[in-house]
């Protein structure tokens, strides 16, 4: 019994395993002159994971007696999570060797942040969440201050700091009053106990519970961290943020919306709609007066939460198809985007204000062009995936029958159009600058690359993403 | 004869003090960790107060890993206000204010 319980976490423990034993190493060999080595052996475990997570198992299975779950979401939200995170670690060596910033604690954080999330989206249990959860997020903390020296950087990880704080705070409140209102912290059990009439204290719970995942995904109104940590923070940190971390936040908030109150959709319905679309037009409209890089990624992610969160709205498997392929794209997207961001810098020091890209289509016009598809994409105009994200999503509300809200979507996503326009803008109709620095290393500019490629060649039939996001979302609806 | 209801008046006044002083607090980050920490064991009291009504020990159990963590939350939260302080030379809430949102 307990052998078969082993193998279904086996990845998460080899992985876990492996951040213990490269911590050790690199403390007893050269410390921060090993770094690059455990940088890419990090990068190579991630994706044999992802791609032994992706070919093997299949059908579900639960662990420990219904704590963790192994079916298709889990392992969907699994294998983004380990490729984005690879990803990240592979475009962020070179910056963080010429910053003097290549330490070893960084891919090992990393890990143990990842093997956080793959408990999140696999979760089956109050208990099994909120550890995955602290894991995840007392990693992150210090990763944002990993620039220890830096006023901004351990400011950045302050604020995280007390807000996920605060948040979990919020989400143990929640878990608290749903304990005992249902009498099980399991999922299973608290769908089973949940009939038609909800008492009024499993919908605190479920409120507390859900404004904890609206903090963790950066959703307005508790996205108020998001700005103020994604500019604090070194960018390869920001670049991590906004990608694995969001997938696992938006995976396990499907997972507890559907797994544990899924008898209950037409009383979270409303909360998750409101959410969206204060998060849409939030990050629309705030982003609007922003002339920093990555403030700009912060509001555009907060948007982009407000979109995928519409899906899950829509309370269908539709809908959570549609929020996994939001996920998928909105992390590709990211990886290209921050792959350029990485390497913006003026005379070997990084800037982040978007006036600098003025004309950059005359002296790089490649990465303009590649950055273009990027924006385009984000903005959501076809033919680029994005727009296919979008449409998802908005399919997905309109057959719920939430008209209003797909059309509150369509124009917070014509406003959001606005400040990824004005980059395209400055980069080919700007007044001449004497522009960026031209260096850039092969990694981060073969990510570029292959993100913006994606976001065209996608168009065909997304890669095959689809059918296996629907496997996914009908293993976590049914 | 106490009940149930007196537990979980008073993790809800814990809690609501521990969110007010988070957000009322002007003084110093030292404050905000023990509201965190006052947060934290709200949650607490009602997770063994459950336990206690439902006469099951999952509750107790959470909470054992409740405290866990909160230990492990609390050494991260001081850690980074070292870092913090010796770069800004201050803990006052009124300066962590580099950045404006």
């Amino acid at each position: 019994m307990i052998s078969q319980d082993l193998q279904i976490v086996l990845p998460e423990i080899l992985l876990a395993l492996y951040a213990m034993a490269a911590l050790l190493i690199a403390v007893y060999t050269g410390k921060d002159k090993v770094a690059s080595v455990v940088n890419w052996a990090t990068v190579a475990v991630f994706l044999v994971l992802a791609f032994w997570i992706g070919v093997s198992g299949s059908g579900d299975q639960t662990a420990f007696d219904g704590m963790f779950n192994d079916d298709a979401f889990a392992r969907f939200g699994k294998v983004t999570i380990l490729i984005s995170a690879a990803a990240v670690l592979a475009i962020s060596r070179d910056y963080m060797s010429r910053r003097g910033l290549l330490r070893f604690e960084y891919p090992v954080l990393v890990a143990l942040a990842t093997v956080g999330m793959m408990v999140m989206v696999s979760a089956g249990d109050l208990m099994a969440l909120y550890m995955g959860l602290e894991l995840q997020s007392l990693a992150l903390y210090v990763v944002a201050s990993l620039r220890r020296d830096s006023v901004k950087s351990t400011e950045a990880g302050m604020k995280y700091f007390v807000l996920g704080a605060l948040s979990s705070g919020l989400l143990l409140y929640g878990a608290s009053l749903t304990y005992g209102f249902t009498g099980t912290t399991l999922f299973s059990g608290i769908i089973a106990a949940t009939g038609d009439e909800v008492s009024i204290g499993l919908l605190f719970g479920l409120v507390f519970m859900f404004a904890a995942f609206a903090f963790k995904v950066s959703a307005a109104p508790f996205h108020m961290w998001t700005p103020d940590v994604y500019e604090g923070s070194p960018t390869p940190v920001t670049a991590f943020f906004a990608t694995a971390p969001k997938v696992a936040a938006m995976g396990l908030f499907a997972r507890v919306a559907f797994d544990a109150f899924g008898g209950i959709v037409g009383d979270w319905q409303q909360i998750v709609s409101l959410v969206a679309i204060l998060s849409m037009f939030i990050g629309g409209i705030a982003a609007i007066g922003q002339r920093n890089i990555k403030r700009l990624m912060a509001y555009s992610s907060i948007a982009h939460m407000g979109f995928a969160l519409m899906g899950l709205a829509a309370g269908t498997a539709a809908g959570v198809q549609s929020m996994l392929i939001y996920m998928a794209i909105y992390v590709t997207m990211n990886i290209g985007t921050f792959a350029f961001i990485l390497s913006m810098e003026k005379d070997g020091t990084p800037v982040a204000d978007i006036n600098m890209l003025k004309m950059y289509s005359r002296q790089q016009p490649l990465r303009a062009m590649a950055l273009l598809f990027l924006m385009f994409s984000l903005a959501g105009v076809p033919p680029f995936l994005g727009f296919f994200a979008k449409f998802g999503v908005f399919t997905a509300a309109l057959s719920s029958g939430l008209v209003w809200l797909a059309v509150l979507g369509g124009i917070a996503s014509v406003i959001g159009a606005f400040y990824y326009l004005r980059i395209v803008f400055y980069m080919y109709f700007g007044e001449e600058k004497d522009g960026l620095d031209s260096t850039m290393s092969p990694v981060a500019w073969a990510a570029l690359m292959a993100s913006a490629a994606i976001m065209l060649l996608g168009l065909f039939n997304l890669f095959g993403i689809e059918g296996i996001a629907a496997a996914a979302a009908q293993s976590l609806v049914n | 004869m106490i009940g149930i209801e007196h537990y979980l008046t008073v993790a809800a006044a814990l809690f609501v003090i521990g969110i007010f002083g988070l957000f009322l607090n002007r003084k110093n980050i030292i404050i905000l960790l023990m509201s965190i920490e006052l947060i934290l064991l709200a949650c607490n009291i009602n997770f063994v107060a459950f336990s206690s009504y439902l006469n099951d020990l999952v509750g107790q159990v959470f909470t054992l890993f409740v405290l866990t963590v909160a230990a492990a939350e609390a050494a991260i939260g001081l850690a980074i206000l070292v870092c913090f302080f010796r770069n800004r030379g201050t803990i006052d809430v009124e300066d962590v204010n580099v950045m404006k949102g």
